[in-house]
């Protein structure tokens, strides 16, 4: 299932604004990935480059390499729709379809694959559900609104509706930040749970989220407002939290910088 | 641990805004006098509340605005209906069945019923052309155009709305008739075996003709409304089908649309309205004949609102309410076409309210 990501000397633009400078790193499967680093400093850039979702904003572009085990991401004759189905995506605010039931919104992504047999699709919601944690708490009423749910639930329905798709690898774009503690809390343990599955990568502003999750830790950071944001430190989590190679790195988990 | 640096951000943030408000103080010069009086929540009496201030003035006038719809509604139904009771009253047929229009004579005898039906027809045709069309331009213009020929567009749709109807009318009457009488011509060469194709003329100053001129009409409220409501889609919504693998064109049929489906009901319901009351395009447009038909091309074709146009001025008492009854009937029909819009958008109002 899960699939291995390559970025080599990615470089993201906005118009003539370059955003991250140069980022290469290796992200294995069935691994938890963390990037941390300020706010501006190009991290959710990256995350957004990887699945082309970057490409959607007007004169977005990205130069450099991404594969997915070792095909291009970004060749011209890949369809974008493709890479969109195998590399998932949770948004930091959750965004459920509003005018979809709980059940809609899970088997959406199916039925814009073409799945109409609704045995399938029935299974399909429950699996996900499941999977997502979240099929106790609305198996009895999956055609009531999904935006009607707690903050915490629709992001774990949002979840349940990305990887319903079957997607190798799930981008998570500080999934927890509208949350509480208790719903952060859920997620997580539906992180390490989906990990057996899928390639998890992780955007957050959560330093101890970030130690809890994940297996490795990328570091982003920029120099000056307007600079594009650059890697700074990508190792083991254990490394980077105890005793990283860069002074940046120690500033800033140990909370001198920000 | 995480959480410093945002908190050193924020520091920093409320320490410009203090100094902002110290210069503003300095600035404007605050008289000493006010250091005298107690500060807020400081000691002494509680300050006595305003009785006549902007607070109650205001509470007032809106109130009054909201109070003066009602009664221009009611002022106008007591006028109808006391103008079109007596006309009914003295009307020798049914007024809803009959299918002439004869007020006027000593005997009136005059029913609505061939006036009701030109009004709802030539309203709906025009709906059924001018609603696909305005949709597809509303979704190009709202996310398919690019920025730089969106919004010329946009404004040349706008222009559209401003010309008066009375320069549709004559437009339809003198340049748009002979494209639809020779169109006219070739579907009933073609399709007349269908009944609303069929006759054998005279084509043109048809129901056709008046419905795609009232088609043309309300082409942009419906095409501007529904551009506002397509483009209030939450971006986050757009990006969640985007990120599960939809195309454009899925992406808008399963966030963009959904999500303006209540404002685009509502656009069609205006445009609606519209039609539905339009009157000198279609007076000078439609063939103005008294009888109830299906055919669209033949010359024919009546509505109540055109009818009040052309027979007002040779009206006589009697048939002045005549007229008058029949705006209440339009007015009704209005009202029916207002309700059903309405229904249709709280069904569920359940979804969009918890969106909101």
């Amino acid at each position: 299932m899960a699939k291995r990501i390559e970025a080599s000397n990615v470089s993201s633009y906005y118009g003539s604004f370059k955003a991250i400078d140069s980022v290469s790193m290796v992200v294995e499967p069935k691994t938890i990935t963390a990037l941390i680093g300020p706010s501006g400093c190009g991290k959710s850039t990256f995350l957004r480059s990887i699945n082309r979702m970057h490409e959607v904003l007007p004169n977005a572009r990205i130069e450099g390499s991404l594969t997915i085990d070792e095909q291009n991401i970004y060749d011209p004759d890949v369809d974008v729709t493709a890479v969109r189905r195998l590399i998932g995506m949770v948004f930091q605010r959750p965004n459920p379809f509003p005018t979809m039931s709980i059940y809609e919104n899970v088997v959406a992504g199916l039925k814009l694959n073409g799945v109409k047999k609704k045995s399938v699709l029935d299974d399909a919601a429950e699996q996900s559900l499941k999977s997502a944690n979240l099929w106790n708490e609305v198996k009895d009423r999956l055609g009531r609104p999904g935006a009607g749910l707690s903050g915490g639930q629709q992001q774990r329905l949002c979840i349940a509706r990305t990887i319903a798709v079957e997607p190798q690898v799930v981008l998570m774009d500080e999934p927890c930040s509208a949350l509480d503690p208790i719903s952060t809390l859920a997620i997580e343990d539906l992180m390490f749970k989906l990990k057996d599955r899928f390639t998890i990568i992780i955007v957050t502003h959560n330093m101890q989220q970030a130690a809890r999750v994940s297996d490795k830790t990328g570091f982003f950071s920029i120099d000056k407002t307007g600079d594009p944001g650059r890697l700074i430190e990508y190792d083991d989590t254990q490394k980077i939290f105890s005793n990283p190679n860069e002074k940046k790195t120690e500033d800033y988990i140990t909370g001198r910088f920000g | 641990m995480g959480d410093n640096p945002s908190r050193s951000e924020n520091a920093s943030a409320g320490d410009l805004g203090v100094t902002a408000r110290h210069a503003r103080g300095a600035g404007t010069g605050v008289s000493p006098s006010s250091f005298e009086e107690p500060p807020f929540g400081g000691g002494g009496a509680l300050p006595k509340k305003t009785r006549f201030g902007m607070e109650a003035g205001f509470r007032g006038l809106s109130v009054a605005a909201g109070a003066m719809v009602l009664v221009i509604i009611v002022a106008i139904a007591v006028f109808l209906i006391s103008k079109a009771v007596p006309a009914i009253r003295a009307d020798n047929e049914n007024f809803l069945t009959f299918n002439q229009w004869f007020p006027n004579e000593t005997e009136p005898r005059f029913g609505i019923a061939v006036l009701a039906f030109g009004t709802v027809l030539t309203s709906i045709i025009a709906l059924l052309v001018a609603v696909p069309i305005a949709l597809g331009i509303a979704l190009f213009l709202s996310h398919y155009a690019p920025k730089r020929l969106a919004t010329p567009l946009g404004f040349i749709i706008d222009l559209l709305a401003a010309v008066p109807s009375v320069v549709f009318g004559l437009w339809g009457r003198d340049v748009f008739l002979e494209p639809v009488r020779n169109f006219s011509a070739w579907l009933n060469e073609y399709f007349g075996w269908i009944p609303i194709f069929g006759g054998d003329g005279p084509f043109g100053r048809s129901v056709l003709l008046g419905s795609l001129v009232l088609a043309i009409m309300v082409l942009p409220i419906v095409t501007s409304l529904s551009r506002e409501v397509f483009l209030q889609t939450p971006t986050m919504n757009e990006e969640a089908a985007l990120a599960l693998g939809a195309t454009k064109w899925e992406m808008v049929r399963t966030s963009v649309i959904p999500y303006g489906k209540p404002g685009v009901i509502a656009a069609v319901m205006l445009g609606l309205g519209r039609a539905l009351g339009e009157t000198i395009a279609l007076a000078l447009t439609l063939g103005i004949v008294f009888n109830i038909s299906f055919n669209v091309i033949e010359n024919g074709g009546n509505s109540i609102a055109a009818n009040i146009a052309n027979a007002f001025g040779e009206a006589n008492e009697t048939g002045r309410g005549a007229l008058i009854a029949s705006g209440l009937v339009l007015f009704a029909i209005t009202l029916v076409v207002n309700m059903a819009a309405r229904a249709i958008i709280y069904r569920r109002r359940e979804f969009r309210d918890s969106a909101a």
